[in-house]
């Protein structure tokens, strides 16, 4: 397996990756916590996998398909947009993005 | 269970659950929410019934849905604070299978946020307490569903279990605990998390009373395109009354607790005095499941949990300039630290030049699991091994240590990653009194042989006994 060293660096880039916004202390926790998990599951390696296919799906179900049909649904456009903060002309307002 | 009649009201049977749903409740914290309403809708079945209307095989029984299945009525939080006020327009299948046949929620139940964690104190209300002693952990991450059962307080909960959501709580609270085939349940209204390995499933006082369960809920639904076509109840019944039972060789080891050993060797025992037949066998790729596991798992939650983003729904940061800022101090804000170490890992385990070493190697240890189980049930018709390695440990004991936390799943997780149905049945305790349940393992599509089985099972153990031993004693029912 790839030795991979956990620092701030790989903290902050993770974080980057996964959206959020982490304080110097949750930063530097999670550097101890997250090396400890790698550690635990770089084990893996020493299972022997040559010449097995993954699974992914334990029915190994590939595309399953139903009509093309626009049947009633439970909650209308309404309903789904009383569930956000702020709505205007019947469309989500978001905080300017450029 | 009791069920409503013209005899016993629906009311009746509500007002004593919801009593002691708040009489528990500022010990225990085992709801996120209690649902005093469900009064009403008891007084609309009995109505019903006086009728003469046939109500359903579940007329007027109050339980409680973990608070990561979706309804209509009360706010669904996963406990977390990202959902916070998420009043769903929507309605889980499963839920809506058991309203139909006449059951009443009675309350919605704590769990670790978005069911990460074996212990319910990753709950942002706080954690749930055992319901045998209240300085230890419910177990999670369906504790507030396993300890509403255990006290009384309803006859059945749902649960969910990823990697033994249901049946650690279950062994913890000395209830039984069934996770079916995967598949076997639709998952639709359910806050995903591993969706290759979550399931639907139920808690309950007994293993007949799942079966219930199972017979109303189980079949495919068009929302989740995972659920298998019906095969519950259809399946074939084996004629044969003695059953050959594995029991795993290299789990009985030192990382075992010895309390849990005794209590498996004990059920090992009477097994053979009740004529079963007990193998010994040796599934050397099963102790590698746990790191798989905490590889396809982060990974999943990852992609399912990143759809909160603070603008459609939920929790949203205040103050933040931009759209990026709001995305990050909401998410930053919204998640529980286990739910940032998940998330995180996942984004590691699948991050271009670790795929392969990781996530892709995880998915062919799974391939061979699967094989591995498959050899061992062509010598056997169940496994049985213990759920946990200790039974409920005290609360902050584990909570800052993610690893010795996972090592809790260690047993647990391999059924999961092979599909298998599983179930936690109440056989024994501790000397200091914990309950200690052993699981059950089955190949796929076994549910209902299994929960026969883990009838049988809990009746002629130790703990079925004592309970006889009330019934007779103090005239319990």
């Amino acid at each position: 397996m790839i030795n991979m060293e956990i620092n701030q660096e790989t903290i902050a880039h993770l974080a980057e990756l996964s959206n959020f916004s982490l304080s110097e202390e949750e930063s530097r926790r999670l550097e101890t916590d997250l090396a400890g998990i790698i550690d635990y599951i770089s084990q893996l390696d020493e299972l022997n996998t040559e010449g097995v296919e993954p699974t992914y799906q334990v029915f190994e179900m590939e595309n399953v398909w139903r009509p093309d049909e626009i049947e009633p649904q439970e909650a209308d456009p309404d309903q789904l947009l009383a569930l956000t903060k702020e709505v205007q002309n019947h469309q989500i307002k978001v905080p300017k993005v450029l | 269970m009791k069920t409503a009649s013209k005899d016993l009201t629906a009311v009746s049977l509500v007002k004593e659950a919801l009593e002691k749903a708040h009489h528990y409740q500022p010990d225990y914290h085992v709801f996120n929410w209690i649902n005093d309403a469900a009064i009403q809708r008891a007084e609309e079945i009995d109505r019903r019934i006086a009728a003469g209307e046939d109500v359903g095989r579940l007329a007027g029984v109050p339980y409680a849905v973990k608070d990561n299945f979706l309804t209509n009525e009360g706010d669904t939080t996963a406990s977390a604070r990202i959902l916070e006020g998420f009043e769903s327009p929507v309605t889980a299948t499963a839920v809506k299978k058991l309203e139909a046949e006449g059951a009443i929620m009675i309350g919605r139940t704590n769990l670790d946020a978005f069911a990460h964690g074996s212990s319910t104190e990753n709950s942002y209300f706080g954690p749930t307490k055992n319901s045998r002693d209240l300085e230890r952990v419910a177990g999670g991450s369906s504790g507030g569903s396993a300890v509403a059962v255990a006290l009384g307080i309803v006859p059945f909960t749902t649960g969910t279990d990823t990697g033994g959501s249901i049946r650690q709580p279950a062994s913890f609270n000395g209830v039984f605990g069934f996770k079916p085939t995967y598949g076997a349940i639709s998952r639709y209204g359910v806050v995903a998390m591993t969706s290759s390995l979550d399931c639907v499933g139920f808690f309950a006082q007994d293993a007949a009373d799942i079966d219930l369960l199972m017979r109303i809920c189980a079949g495919q639904d068009p929302y989740d395109l995972t659920s298998l076509p019906d095969y519950y109840g259809k399946e074939q019944v084996f004629d044969d009354p003695v059953k050959k039972i594995g029991a795993v060789k290299d789990f009985d080891s030192e990382a075992i607790a010895p309390e849990i050993r005794a209590v498996l060797k004990q059920a090992i025992e009477e097994l053979r005095e009740n004529g079963h037949e007990v193998i010994e066998l040796e599934m050397p790729a099963l102790k590698y499941a746990l790191a798989a596991y905490y590889i396809i798992t982060p990974a999943e939650i990852a992609s399912n949990l990143s759809r909160h983003d603070g603008i459609r729904y939920g929790f949203r940061s205040e103050n933040s300039t931009g759209l990026t800022e709001l995305y990050r101090n909401t998410r930053g804000e919204g998640f529980m630290p286990e739910n940032k170490r998940r998330i995180m890992v996942g984004n590691f385990v699948l991050s271009s030049g670790f795929y392969d070493a990781y996530y892709l190697k995880a998915a062919k240890a799974r391939t061979v699991l699967i094989r591995e189980f498959e050899k061992a049930f062509e010598k056997c018709d169940f496994l049985l091994m213990p759920v946990s390695p200790n039974p409920a440990f005290k609360l902050g004991e584990k909570v800052n240590d993610p690893v010795a936390m996972y090592l809790e799943d260690v047993l647990s997780v391999p059924l999961n990653l092979a599909g298998l149905p599983g179930i936690s049945v109440p056989v024994g305790e501790t000397d200091a009194g914990l309950p200690v349940g052993l699981q059950l393992a089955g190949p796929r599509r076994s549910d209902r042989e299994l929960l026969r089985f883990a009838g049988e099972m809990h009746k002629n153990s130790a703990a079925g006994s004592t309970e006889r031993h009330v019934d007779i004693m103090g005239g319990k029912d």
